[in-house]
């Protein structure tokens, strides 16, 4: 029993990750570039929605559309003012401009929301009016509700995306940028137009993963997204980065061994375990679990 | 020797250690004459310890061409080291200097070592494959510090690993006479601040010595001709393997040294300082003073390390003006945009440099 309920937070925790890691395989595998931003981008999301309902009033569900709009905002400004003029530099150059990115962000929101960490009211709240949790109960076990919208949103959020980029004419414009962008562009497709809406569709989903994961830990800090945001990008490459439904796996097993290395191994050293899973598989399975591995042309 | 018949890139670097002697010279008479307020001093050994860890990243990521986030975790490594070389030795060598020296070589020793176990598997991987490796194992080292127990007694060192968290200083078994040194996610308490000004300063010297030795040796050549173009380098018959791990260990290895030295500045030291941020603070370094560009590295740190503490109202912003920097360095240098705009201006400033 005491199994059962690690094993179902950590599923929860991962579909949060899942949902980042979607956000991080779609830009990766169009744009070629790790978005070191994309944890920022979360917490954003996060303050946004924060100050939604604590400034504004609004009610949560206002508040996190509210988010998904000035993320994709965000995104699609940071890609076009830091990420295209560098479209052909180095890996490195684009990687060193990401993190300056990721501290600019999360230097302007320690300037703007001070250190002190926000305390956030969840989505749904974890105890209801008579102060019991807010939780479906099956037997002794107990899931919470805003658990089960997590892997809701998760599950939705894959499905929809899956045939988004299989179905419609822009997720295909997606997949031929991502094979190759010369040819793309040759068929007439705007190169640097279907680049800005995966970032923009990356950073909508982001401010969904804020807004998920402060409702799970209800603190908020300038740094809350980084952590999470490293995570998932394990968890992208765990499951094959570039891969939908392999985003999707590899966000629920990273949380699962989170939950897991917490409850027995050791709680100082979780961050540790997953960043070991991420070193083996990188050197046993550079792919991932579902990436198909694509051989390097001289 | 003649100085005309020297090739111009040892005229620049004979410079370089002139430079940096005129500076030691400058700052000691400074020093004696107490022009340099008490704050003011108690920034130069830090300040050398981070020229060093900027030139040593600067090997990885300027000469090597790969980008390593974990720096900081080697530094950590160095400073535990040789806070525990130094704190056991402490009645076997009674004369500082050589403590200090013996507290660095520890930490750069160690620090290799885990350089060399840690660049098995991540040379294997490439671009931001490897970067986001080694921040892994900055993250790693810096977890697992926290969990390190040491003390020392007449008997040795006893150290354990708490990674469950529930054991304390008391579990050490320590003789009456013995002494904690690394109390688990307090850090490293009560250590002897042995580390001086000159002890740094001459640790840029040999770092800055040990780089430009192996830059211009048939090694550095190799190394840099694998950043510039691996397959080809591999065809010609370099290692590419071995070559990348001489300059990964060196790079560590010198980090290690001035962890060492600046855990030895200070008394109480916790592992949460050797995160991300701090690797991130070097690279800063590395990257406005110019890949591969070593007096550049000296010079950025300096002024980055300085400038902060120089103007109090600044220290708040000091993390946001230095993601501006890293950001318009990058797109001035690497965006097309920027470099024909450039171009238009100083027709006559040097092509290219030393960054690709």
């Amino acid at each position: 029993m005491e199994f059962l309920s690690y094993l179902i937070s950590g599923v929860s925790l991962g579909s949060v990750y899942a949902i980042i890691a979607l956000g991080y395989t779609m830009v990766y595998g169009i744009a070629k570039m790790l978005n070191f931003a994309h944890g920022d981008v979360i917490m954003v999301g996060g303050y946004i929605s924060f100050c939604g309902f604590a400034y504004l009033g609004l009610n949560g569900w206002l508040a996190l559309l509210l988010a998904m709009c000035v993320c994709t905002v965000l995104g699609i400004v940071i890609e076009g003012l830091a990420y295209r003029p560098l479209r052909q530099a180095t890996s490195l150059a684009v990687l060193i401009t990401a993190i300056g990115v990721s501290y600019l962000l999360q230097n302007t929101a320690l300037l703007t929301w001070g250190a002190t960490p926000k305390v956030y009211s969840p989505l749904i709240p974890l105890t209801n009016a008579a102060g019991e949790p807010n939780a479906l109960k099956l037997g002794e076990l107990s899931i919470s509700y805003i658990s089960l919208l997590t892997m809701a949103a998760c599950i939705v959020i894959m499905v929809g995306l899956t045939l988004f980029t299989s179905r419609s004419k822009m997720g295909k414009a997606m997949r031929a940028c991502s094979e190759d962008k010369d040819a793309a562009r040759l068929m007439g497709i705007n190169v640097n137009t279907t680049i800005s809406v995966t970032f923009a569709i990356g950073s909508a989903l982001a401010a969904v993963a804020g807004v998920l994961l402060c409702s799970f830990n209800p603190t908020l800090m300038p740094t809350t997204g980084s952590m999470p945001g490293i995570r998932a990008f394990t968890a992208a490459v765990f499951g094959g980065i570039g891969s939908i439904p392999g985003a999707f796996l590899g966000g629920l097993l990273i949380g699962v061994i989170e939950a897991m290395a917490k409850a027995y191994i050791s709680t100082q050293l979780a961050n540790s375990v997953v960043f070991a899973v991420l070193i083996v598989v990188l050197l046993v399975r550079p792919a991932g679990l579902l990436g198909k591995y694509v051989p390097e042309k001289v | 020797m003649k100085w005309k018949t020297l090739q111009p890139h040892t005229k620049q670097n004979v410079f370089t250690f002139l430079g940096l002697g005129v500076v030691w010279v400058l700052v000691a008479v400074l020093r004696a004459q107490g022009v340099l307020t008490r704050s003011a001093a108690g920034l130069l050994v830090p300040i050398c310890c981070y020229v060093v860890m900027a030139l040593s990243l600067n090997l990885t990521v300027g000469i090597m061409g790969e980008l390593s986030l974990g720096h900081a975790g080697f530094m950590g490594v160095g400073a535990f080291t040789g806070v525990v070389a130094s704190q056991s030795l402490m009645n076997a060598v009674p004369s500082v200097p050589l403590r200090l020296l013996a507290a660095m070589l520890a930490g750069a020793l160690f620090a290799g070592v885990f350089g060399f176990l840690i660049g098995i598997p991540v040379l294997r991987l490439r671009g931001d494959y490897l970067a986001i490796v080694t921040l892994a194992f900055g993250e790693i080292i810096k977890e697992l510090i926290t969990c390190l127990l040491v003390g020392v007694d007449e008997k040795g060192l006893h150290i354990i690993f708490n990674y469950k968290g529930v054991k304390g200083v008391e579990d050490l078994n320590l003789s009456p006479a013995g002494q904690v040194i690394i109390k688990g996610a307090q850090g490293a308490t009560g250590t002897q601040t042995i580390a001086s000004f000159t002890a740094g300063m001459l640790l840029i010297f040999v770092t800055l010595f040990i780089i430009l030795h192996l830059i211009y040796s048939r090694t550095g050549r190799a190394i840099m001709a694998i950043r510039d173009n691996r397959i080809a380098a591999e065809s010609v018959g370099i290692d590419v393997t071995k070559h990348k791990m001489i300059a990964f260990v060196l790079s560590a290895a010198m980090a290690g040294a001035a962890g060492a030295l600046y855990g030895l500045n200070y008394s109480n030291l916790v592992a949460a300082k050797f995160d991300f941020n701090t690797s991130i603070l070097v690279l800063v370094f590395v990257v406005l003073g110019g890949l591969g560009n070593m007096r550049g590295s000296i010079i950025a740190a300096v002024l980055l390390y300085v400038l902060p503490e120089a103007l109090r109202g600044m220290r708040d912003y000091r993390m946001l003006i230095y993601a501006v920097i890293l950001i318009a360095v990058m797109l001035t240098t690497n965006s097309p945009i920027a470099q024909s705009f450039f171009s238009r201006f100083f027709r006559f400033g040097r092509k290219g440099g030393e960054t690709e």
